[in-house]
């Protein structure tokens, strides 16, 4: 008899009690708006939106919905306005201009492609618009021009090449001979300039046998493997995507190309999908510490939270950790911006006290600590990781192994030195373990 | 894919600019089939389903099209009917993208049956050798038809003369019809049989139709022999190139394309036609 009462009184406090975000709502700051609108680009067509777009976009539902649940940025819940980043520069520019006028942001998240994060700044700041680009990779940003209202909370793709030659060195510290297979643009040039001129200065005696530029999605790679199985390289580094690399890991592995020769990626979110796939032996890396059990979830508070709610949200994690870490990231780094901007200000803050507080700012995120490190302040810089593929027999799936990650430090240059540069100077100041 | 953009041309006049959007419908289908229901258990079947997509595609997409679009352009101006093959192409990228996303699919099963051979020190892959195996004996099983069969003599007499072959009693419309059928159905034999070597991506049929006619440029527009020499052409050079000169290897095959053309503006196999008024 006396259970029904009990559990009644149990009951009426559960129903009463608002759900635990809820409990401590962040305070509303004064002077708030009604909603914070964030402008959200990333490529939801086109062949780079399945690998980075897609899981980026599944990535700001998900973050977004946890920092509106937690009762959103100083009070105020964020409306995200999302936009395809697919097309053309002009139309990408165009688009941001309808954000900002039309859709009366007050700040975009957004750019993968490279080339959009060169074109879109100039218009930024003319707008003074708040600008985070989340994913790009290109050194050029902050390496070749300075602005107040763009900041990028992803590393740049200097980290990509600098991780790999580390790591072949410290996998394979007898090599002699090295060819390169990248694909004919900005991202496969810049790849291969960094990874080679990194690994010759570390190990000067490395020759360069062969270096093949296949045209973006060529697909058919039959006689740039025929050229590599010839040149007989110790290592072949490469950082083909999308259908090339699909082709190669196919083509080269009935061929005997990874078996012949060390093969190094260097941007291998794009791998992501096929893993299970992938050849023992290869050699992939990240930028950033964020392949799905390296480093451990659960010593990450953050990032165990963003893998529960994405496969709540959408019955798996978010996709390719590459894009959707990164988003979070942008997310995190917007949030805690506002919030340091806030606490200083003591109102709800201008775009300008938002810069000030973002400016060498750091922040905590599924990625771990990031640091707004490089230039001015506006560029993050991230650990790279880099992993060798290795199938376990007993779990008969492939599995990373002979894991290492180089800390941000150790693979990016200091503020205010270009990468090219401190490569060439000697990596002057690194701090490698 | 080479072969049926220059026998479509050869037949109906068109330059198809959604040849390579038919090669593309080749390849997804026959990534997807291959995908759902290909089995390692009996790798045989996998080929039979590339090749079940091929048709497929051809004898449902090549009709529609033709009776739809195209044949509403014969003798028009060349802009109109480029353009609407241009708009065509556009609208089977969005077609492709409605029913199978924007996700690569990629179905390399067929190819790693294969398995590879040794020659000369280098490991090739078999697959490739099967691929030029069905390009022979599709060019050889084209001309038996088109040089040894009744709709062959029809079709050559269709070619040479539309209206006389009409006034003979010859239904054009209908040879029209099989004759883009055929060339359909070989873009998505092309699309089909190449997609396990890579994967299957929105754009791939805009990408493919660039090199497409090129080929047929060199070898003659509307002559499948020209087809075939181009094709093997454009190989040979590409290959060349990246051994020996890598930066080269996409201006090596326009190269070519450029000098056949400032020689022999018809192409190696084209014919000069008189100007009929």
């Amino acid at each position: 008899m006396m259970k029904t009462p009990l559990l009644s009184v149990i009951a009426l406090i559960a129903v009463l009690s608002p759900p635990a975000a809820a409990q401590t709502p962040a305070p509303r700051a004064a002077g708030a708006p009604k909603e914070l609108r964030v402008g959200i680009v990333t490529l939801l067509s086109g062949p780079a939106s399945s690998t980075f777009g897609i899981p980026a976009k599944k990535a700001a539902d998900a973050w977004v919905e946890k920092i509106n649940d937690e009762g959103g940025i100083g009070g105020v819940k964020i409306v995200p306005v999302l936009t395809d980043e697919a097309g053309p520069g002009d139309k990408v520019v165009a688009e941001f201009r309808r954000l900002a006028a039309d859709e009366k942001v007050d700040l975009v998240i957004g750019y993968i492609s490279s080339a959009n994060c060169v074109a879109v700044p100039a218009v930024a700041e003319e707008l003074r618009v708040l600008t985070v680009l989340f994913d790009c990779g290109t050194t050029r940003v902050f390496e070749e021009a300075k602005y107040k209202y763009v900041f990028r909370t992803a590393a740049h793709t200097g980290i990509d090449g600098i991780g790999a030659a580390r790591y072949l060195l410290a996998a394979k510290p007898d090599v002699k001979t090295i060819a390169g297979l990248n694909q004919d643009y900005a991202w496969g040039r810049d790849s291969w300039e960094i990874f080679s001129r990194a690994l010759r200065k570390l190990k000067p005696d490395v020759q360069v046998v062969e270096t093949l530029w296949p045209k973006l999605f060529q697909g058919d790679l039959s006689a740039e493997i025929s050229k590599l199985l010839t040149a007989k390289p110790d290592v072949i580094f490469h950082s083909l995507w999308g259908t090339d690399l699909a082709s190669v890991n196919s083509q080269g592995r009935v061929r005997g190309l990874f078996r012949q020769s060390l093969v190094i990626h260097n941007n291998s979110a794009f791998l992501f999908k096929e893993f299970r796939d992938l050849p023992d032996g290869f050699v992939v890396g990240f930028r950033g510490t964020h392949w799905p059990d390296v480093p451990d979830p659960a010593r990450n508070p953050l990032q165990k939270e963003f893998i529960e709610r994405c496969t709540k949200k959408f019955g798996e994690p978010c996709g390719s950790p590459h894009g959707s870490y990164h988003m979070v990231q942008a997310l995190q780094g917007v949030k805690t911006a506002y919030e340091k901007a806030i606490k200083a200000t003591g109102r709800w803050p201008s775009v300008d006290d938002v810069v000030k507080a973002f400016e060498y700012l750091e922040f905590d995120s599924p990625s771990g600590r990031i640091a707004m490190g490089v230039g001015g302040g506006h560029q993050a810089i991230e650990d790279s990781l880099y992993g060798t593929v290795k199938l376990d027999p007993q779990r008969n799936q492939n599995v990373l192994s002979s894991v290492r990650v180089f800390p941000a430090k150790c693979v990016n240059p200091p503020d205010g030195v270009k990468t090219l540069d401190w490569i060439d100077q000697g990596f002057r100041g690194a701090q490698c373990p | 894919m080479s072969a049926g953009l220059t026998f479509t041309y050869g037949v109906v006049r068109i330059l198809n600019l959604a040849h390579g959007n038919l090669y593309a419908l080749g390849a997804y289908m026959g990534a997807w089939l291959v995908l759902g229901w290909g089995s390692s258990a009996m790798p045989v079947l996998s080929y039979l389903l590339l090749f079940a997509a091929a048709v497929f595609i051809g004898v449902t997409a090549g009709p529609l099209i033709e009776r739809l679009f195209l044949r509403r352009v014969y003798g028009k101006e060349e802009e109109i009917q480029i353009l609407l093959t241009f708009s065509i192409l556009l609208i089977l990228e969005d077609v492709i993208k409605l029913v199978w996303g924007v996700s690569p699919l990629f179905a390399d099963k067929p190819y790693i049956y294969m398995g590879h051979v040794r020659l000369g020190g280098v490991d090739y892959a078999g697959y490739p050798f099967l691929l030029t195996g069905i390009a022979v004996v599709t060019g050889i099983l084209l001309w038996l038809v088109v040089t040894r069969t009744r709709f062959g003599k029809v079709l050559v007499s269709v070619i040479t003369d539309r209206e006389v072959s009409s006034a003979l009693g010859v239904n054009v419309p209908r040879i029209y019809t099989l004759a883009f059928t055929l060339g359909a159905v070989f873009a998505a034999l092309g699309g089909a049989f190449t997609a396990p070597m890579f994967s299957v991506v929105p754009g791939i049929g805009a990408e493919v139709i660039v090199v497409s006619f090129a080929v047929v440029a060199i070898g003659g527009l509307g002559s499948i022999g020209g087809a075939a020499l181009g094709a093997l052409l454009v190989g040979l050079a590409r290959a060349t190139a990246v051994h020996l000169f890598p930066e080269l290897d996409l201006f090596a095959i326009y190269l070519i394309m450029a000098l056949v053309l400032l020689f022999r503006p018809q192409g190696l196999f084209g014919q000069v036609q008189a100007r009929r008024i």
